[in-house]
């Protein structure tokens, strides 16, 4: 293996982890789907075009193995939070651990479809048209997946407001700075 | 009927569009979430699995 190919590779694992539990819920089972999307595209680095989007490949890879061997059995390994909270060691200290526990909760709600297209453009940082690649439909479906995505989540959340986000001055202050009323 | 229909606009009415501090806001929860994995790196068996694969192929190099 040439070592550019092993540093994009090796480069790719933490953003793969993250879809994979975001796919599986369970940190147990995403490291097992990683470690097969490695096996694969390992085996099969020949069709992977030079130049092209290492990352994208992989997570093409990763979500047609999901959807093909794990999708069916995932409500049986789906676990409510557990798993998947132990992953989550710092809370990120600018959200109160009550808000982050709900948009976990919200997100997790959604349908699969949509909260794979927010997390890839949302999260991963993929264009539309890389996700829209990854997922295999037409870039207008992967907008309209982020876009449902978004208002169930601020519904699930019951957001209608900045303000129902929680006593949290200093980003309201900032947020409100920025908009000239 | 006219009322009705009236009715039915009213139900209507809900923002269809979130307004842009939500969305910055639950942008911003989605990618911290996000990043709490990816910013623990690469756990070993991944590099062990790579280097295995690796050290198979060819001898580090050439």
């Amino acid at each position: 293996m040439e070592e550019s190919v092993r540093k994009a590779v090796l480069g790719a694992v933490p953003s793969l982890r993250a879809f994979a539990i975001s796919l599986c819920g369970n940190v147990d089972r995403a490291d097992d789907l990683v470690q097969e999307t490695l096996l694969r595209a390992l085996a099969n680095i020949d069709s992977f075009q030079p130049g092209t989007n290492m990352s994208a490949w992989l997570f093409t890879i990763l979500r047609n193995h999901f959807r093909s061997e794990y999708r069916k059995r995932r409500r049986e390994v789906e676990d409510s939070d557990g798993r998947y909270a132990e992953t989550l060691k710092t809370q990120p200290e600018q959200y109160g651990q009550v808000e982050f526990t709900e948009f976990r909760e919200a997100l997790a709600q959604l349908p699969s479809d949509q909260r794979e297209a927010l997390i890839l453009v949302g999260a991963s940082g993929f264009s539309y048209e890389e996700a829209s690649s990854i997922c295999e439909c037409a870039v207008g479906t992967i907008k309209s997946r982020v876009n449902r995505a978004r208002t169930r989540l601020a519904e699930l959340m019951s957001i209608e407001g900045v303000d129902d986000f929680g006593p949290d001055e200093q980003t309201r202050a900032v947020l409100a700075g920025g908009e000239r009323s | 009927m006219e009322t009705a229909a009236t009715r039915n606009k009213k139900t209507d009415t809900k923002p269809a569009k979130l307004s842009r501090e939500v969305q910055a806001r639950l942008g911003q929860q989605l990618r911290s979430m996000y990043d709490d994995v990816v910013n623990q790196g690469v756990p070993d068996r991944f590099n062990e699995l790579i280097n295995r694969i690796n050290g198979g192929g060819n001898k580090d190099g050439q």
